[in-house]
């Protein structure tokens, strides 16, 4: 053992995740998506909203790289400004939930006794609720806004952090070197973000890298409902549905959005796997 | 429990049924980080009827020897590399995965270490016990759960005979290692392979255990092989010691031989690190006292000296009073401490002995106030302890702490040693500068026998008792006077345990540091302590000097204590 | 046991009203009313529709009144289906969302299990990477897409389904494979993490010491530990399979009650919703203790627990 040779688990883990090919081959997939939606608006010659009448439903060719559609706007454009759409609500409302599931986790697991089953139980009752629905009714009721939107995703979503947050709590905070930290005279906002915190953050990348690809499903359900967000703008779901309807007559209408989608999806979960078993070196063994 | 003294016997030398011969076996690992060999050449026999003590420290290799027997390793990440594993004329080795299911259970039995995570928790006992002699068609169902209920009558499990459809949660641990017992003694194999069997149990269980399987075994004519981490409780019952160290068989004699004239260094120190009740050394020899590990040279023998600790003129330093300590639990609050009282003297080390479950882990900590405690009185230096307080609350955790049994779980993972050992000093304002701090950090890893080259590195980069050794400098950095340690050598090695053993009791010398020295093992518990107080039921059932406990016990559990130890285990002499 | 149901019961009241109070003031709070789309209405004819239903009184009446109507099991009259009850429409619609929700979990199960088994078995070769990169792919392929893709390759092209409607057996096949495949997935990466977990345990090495063949150890020792992660989220799939089968629902213009759910609530048929609502929830509360009592059923431990 050389002094040089020590590494953090941090380092540790990105060894690990470096190799797990499937999980390197995601985040490049990832980064490329990334990078086309940020840039593909702004590269391409027409804008996402620019109708051309005389060249409607046109397969992929030189001037239109991924087709037209029915008015016909370039799905070049359409695709990657919506992938910006999508993109944006999957990690705003994953940030939502993670900062709400995380914190009501954290507190409700740390204090634990009777506020910790009330808290609990509560979460219990919302679990309950046909969040799907109740998603739905807002957005029909107070209308189609992307900041309630993704506000209503984030705290559907909150539960299951909250819960894997709360029991991740309760494991650590039985553990002896917690124990320790209170026996040496720490204060509990010490013990809470010095100790508890960097320890639960495993788990916590690991099911918020997997909560992106469900936000981003639930959105393009909506989407697919009329409920997303409203044309001329697009989202890989609103765009999936338009080109649903018109399969027979522009295939490429449903090709292109939903291979971005189905891409992003398959690489987040495959991501989310990799760090799984890269921040915890016990599940790598499967 | 008597010590049965071997018996020497001289089978013939042919190839007979129940006669296991391993020849230059050899397993390696193939893990991320390299090939690790774990069996490295081993030649090892049983005959029939013999029962064999296979002892080794973790990493030996003595349980891969054990399980590739039975090809039960998993392949990968183990490879067996080379050798032969005769059994009556057949190389178990070299067998068809059928023909190797026709043999175990049914020629060769199995029971292992843990029996809480052994026994399927969906299927009833009964039935478990019963399906060994369904597999191998030896019974149909009905007749095989007969036969089941005989055998478990035999082991004591009663309650499987009164209530046929209980499940394994319903029994204790003892109960269940007995249910493992009949389990595999139900087909009446010839050979039956022990893997640490009792080593997850209480002592005084341990005992019963240990005997019925000696008892069964015999009556049988079941050879054993035994594996054992405790050379002494391998001396209870077998009739030839094999030792192993690193992959290889060091040594292997008859039992008699091997306590009484050990040839190996290694073995020599295997015998002496041990505390034994019988013996009052200051220091214990180890390993690295009879060899160097990495040279495999044999050391001179340090001398020991023996104890002068004059306990009536120190004052008092922890008061306790009554205590009760309760946990709620869903069929009302369960007693965990039930009116416990101690006095521990400064300077000295009060010793807390008792089986799990006894309460002395609750006590400990509702001492540092880690546990809320429900009546009674905790008087430090006379004073009762407050939180209520900052101040208060400040002072009393810069001079009390603790060490816990894992030091795996005790150091936070993602703080490196310098990280964790400077932080109390922050809280508690020590140290006039960062660089004050850094120099008082690197002292201290030098008093627990670390150098300043460890400052930057993670516990997961460290071995065992090398964290047990940051554990107590990090409750060293407070500069308390007194401090818990909870089973902190439990998880040991006895050659690493001694070494923890001998650094804390330097580190009261020259600190004149208090412990209140928490365990299970009545041996370590006298080597370390002055007095001992001995706790049942959370209650102290006995309390006195070390050596006074020990000769005249004068309660029936604390005998009882006593006697479950293994005779090696309490004296040194044993044999000679 | 029977300590046990009850209690849970008898807990599902305040759930059932918590949710109940919040879907009433939600939809009451909202802008537009379930008269006001129509401008063809006439004011006075608007009034006399609203003092029908009860519209012009007070708010927190008309929430006491509907408290009271729902403690009777009156889920009151749909707005926008003049003369049909709620539980009416309830009625007719939701055994078309149950026919669906049933076979794709059939489906889902028959194609999961198998899979996820086979898959921890054979760790690592082809048959653990094949189905476990397939069902990697039927996560990532949302309902919306595969319906329409299954539709132009079994109905457009092939013939052989109708693309749409909910007549017979025939038009079963391509919605609740859309929806089950999904879900087998799940089903399927479940099964083998479950089984990876229990094929580790101590137990099941005891099995093989005591001589038991693969195929007993599989089917005896580690199976029914291995199920219990699909048993728990059993409950949950189920609801999901439900209430969220209104996309598939629309894709194949199926009349089911997730459409019928998705209309009501673009209407603003207020009673509709509410009554819709509560009666999911009630359907989540019941499966997720039929999960619960299955759990038992086959765990010996939770069986002692309750």
């Amino acid at each position: 053992m050389s002094v040089e040779k020590s590494s953090s688990l941090g380092k540790d883990a990105w060894l690990r995740l470096r190799a797990n090919r499937m999980a390197m081959i995601s985040l490049f997939i990832l980064m490329g998506i990334i990078l086309v939606s940020l840039i593909g608006p702004a590269i391409s010659p027409y804008a996402y909203d620019q109708q051309n009448l005389d060249r409607v439903f046109e397969g992929p060719g030189k001037d239109h790289i991924f087709g037209t559609d029915n008015l016909g706007r370039d799905l070049f454009a359409r695709t990657t400004y919506g992938g910006r759409i999508s993109l944006a609500v999957g990690l705003l409302a994953t940030l939502v939930s993670l900062v709400i599931g995380v914190s009501y986790g954290m507190f409700s697991g740390y204090t634990g006794g009777r506020v910790d089953a009330w808290m609990m139980r509560a979460v219990d009752v919302l679990y309950a609720l046909p969040f799907t629905i109740f998603v739905i009714l807002l957005m029909v009721i107070f209308g189609r806004n992307f900041l309630l939107l993704f506000l209503a995703i984030g705290a559907v979503e909150w539960l299951t952090m909250a819960r894997i947050t709360r029991a991740q709590t309760m494991n650590l905070k039985r553990s002896e070197f917690i124990e320790a930290a209170r026996a040496l005279g720490y204060s509990h906002g010490r013990i809470l973000f010095r100790h508890l915190l960097p320890n639960l953050i495993g788990p916590i990348i690991v099911y918020a890298t997997l909560t992106v690809p469900a936000v981003m499903l639930l959105e393009a359900v909506l989407s697919f409902l009329g409920l997303g967000v409203q044309a001329p703008m697009s989202s890989w779901g609103s765009l999936i549905k338009e080109g649903a309807e018109k399969m027979d007559a522009a295939p490429w209408l449903l090709f292109f959005p939903g291979m971005f989608f189905c891409l992003s999806l398959f690489a987040l979960n495959f991501l989310g796997d990799g760090l799984r078993d890269a921040l915890d070196p016990k599940s790598s063994k499967d | 429990m008597a010590c049965v003294m071997p018996s020497i016997q001289n089978p013939p030398k042919i190839k007979a049924m129940g006669n296991l011969d391993i020849q230059n076996l050899k397993v390696s690992f193939h893990t991320r980080e390299g090939i690790i060999h774990a069996v490295d050449g081993v030649d090892l026999s049983i005959k029939p009827g013999e029962i064999i003590g296979l002892v080794g420290e973790s990493g030996s290799g003595k349980s891969v020897t054990c399980n590739s027997i039975l090809q039960l390793l998993p392949t990968p990440p183990a490879q067996i590399e080379g050798g032969t594993i005769d059994w009556s004329g057949k190389d178990l080795l070299r067998q068809h995965d059928e023909k190797m299911r026709g043999i175990r259970g049914k020629e060769i039995s199995m029971i292992f270490q843990d029996p809480m995570s052994c026994l399927n928790p969906y299927l009833s006992v009964l039935d478990q016990v019963a399906e060994p002699l369904v597999i191998h068609g030896m019974a149909s169902p009905t007749n095989a759960r007969k036969q089941a209920c005989e055998m478990l009558a035999r082991v004591g499990v009663q309650r499987v005979v009164d209530h046929p459809h209980a499940y394994p949660h319903e029994f204790s641990g003892g109960m269940r290692q007995r249910a493992m017992i009949a389990m595999a003694l139900v087909t009446k194999p010839s050979l039956l392979l022990a893997d640490e069997p009792t080593t997850a149990l209480d002592v005084t269980v341990q005992a019963k255990v240990l005997n019925i399987l000696k008892e069964l075994c015999t009556d049988l004519g079941v050879s054993v092989l035994f594996v054992s981490h405790d050379l002494g409780l391998v001396a209870e019952l077998a009739d030839r010691v094999v030792v192993m160290y690193r992959g290889k068989v060091v040594e292997q004699n008859d039992t008699r031989s091997i306590f009484s004239n050990p040839q190996h260094p290694y073995v020599k120190a295997l015998i002496a690190c041990r505390p034994t009740l019988e013996s009052n050394p200051v220091h214990l020899p180890t390993v690295e006292d009879f060899m160097n590990p990495k040279t495999g040279k044999c050391q001179a023998l340090k001398k020991l000296e023996s104890p002068s600790l004059n306990l009536d003129s120190q004052e008092t330093l922890l008061e306790v009073q009554d205590l009760v300590v309760e946990f709620p639990t869903e069929d009302g609050p369960v007693r965990a401490v039930d009116g416990a009282s101690l006095t521990i003297r400064k300077g000295s080390t009060h010793g807390l002995v008792g089986e799990s479950g006894s309460g002395k882990t609750t006590l400990g900590r509702s001492i540092l106030q880690l546990t809320k405690v429900n009546s009674g009185k905790i008087l430090y230096q006379g004073n009762a302890i407050s939180l209520e307080n900052i101040q208060d609350r400040t002072r009393f955790r810069k001079s009390m702490q603790i060490i816990f049994q894992d030091p795996y779980a005790s150091l936070n993972p993602r703080l490196t040693v310098e990280q964790a050992l400077l932080e109390p000093m922050k809280v508690h304002g020590l140290g006039k500068s960062r660089k004050d701090r850094i120099d008082r950090v690197v002292k201290l890893l030098e008093e627990v026998g670390l150098g300043e080259e460890y400052l930057h590195r993670y516990p997961h980069e460290f071995s065992g008792g090398q964290r047990q050794r940051i554990c107590v400098a990090r409750a060293l950095t407070t500069e308390p006077e007194f401090i818990v340690c909870d089973e902190c050598v439990s998880a040991m090695d006895v050659s690493v345990q001694a070494q923890v053993l001998n650094l804390l009791r330097s580190l009261q010398a020259s600190r004149n540091l208090t412990y209140l020295f928490i365990s299970h093992d009545l041996g370590v518990v006298k080597f370390m302590s002055d007095e001992i107080s001995v706790m049942q039921n959370g209650k102290i059932v006995e309390n006195g000097l070390a050596e006074d406990l020990y000769r005249n016990p004068k309660s029936s559990y604390t005998r009882k204590l006593i006697n479950s130890i293994p005779l090696a285990n309490r004296s040194s002499d044993f044999g000679l | 046991m029977k300590k046990f149901v009850l209690s849970r019961v008898l807990q599902a009241i305040p759930t059932l009203w918590v949710i109940a109070t919040l879907t009433f003031f939600m939809t009451r709070f909202a802008p537009g009313g379930p008269f006001d789309a129509e401008k063809a209405i006439p004011q006075e004819i608007k009034v006399k529709l609203e003092s029908h239903f009860g519209l012009d009184r007070p708010l927190f009446d008309q929430y006491l009144l509907y408290l009271k109507n729902l403690l009777r099991g009156d889920l009151g009259p749909s707005f926008k289906y003049p003369g049909w009850e709620v539980s009416e429409l309830i009625a007719t619609a939701f055994p078309v969302s149950l026919t669906l929700g049933v076979l794709s979990l059939g489906i889902a199960l028959l194609i999961g299990i198998p899979a996820g088994i086979i898959a921890a078995l054979r760790k690592n070769t082809w048959l653990d990477y094949l189905p476990m990169s397939l069902s990697m792919a039927g996560i990532c392929l949302p309902t919306f897409v595969l319906g329409p893709l299954l539709i132009y390759i079994f109905s457009t092209q092939l013939g052989l389904f109708p693309p749409l409607g909910w007549y017979g057996p025939a038009d079963w096949v391509l919605p609740s494979f859309t929806l089950g495949l999904f879900y087998a997935a799940y089903v399927a990466r479940l099964t083998r993490a479950g089984m990876l977990e229990t094929l580790q345990q101590d137990y099941v090495r005891t099995a093989r010491a005591k001589g038991a063949s693969p195929w007993q150890v599989v089917t005896k020792h580690a199976l029914r530990g291995g199920l219990l992660p699909v048993v728990t989220y059993l409950g949950p799939a189920f609801a999901g399979l439900i209430s969220g089968s209104f996309i598939i629902e629309s894709i194949f213009f199926i009349p089911g009650l997730g459409k019928f759910f998705v209309t009501a609530a673009f209407n603003r048929d207020y009673t509709m919703v509410l009554g819709t609502v509560l009666f999911y929830a009630a359907l989540i509360i019941l499966l997720n203790l039929l999960v619960d009592l299955l759990q038992a059923w086959l765990d010996p431990k939770a069986r002692q627990a309750q």
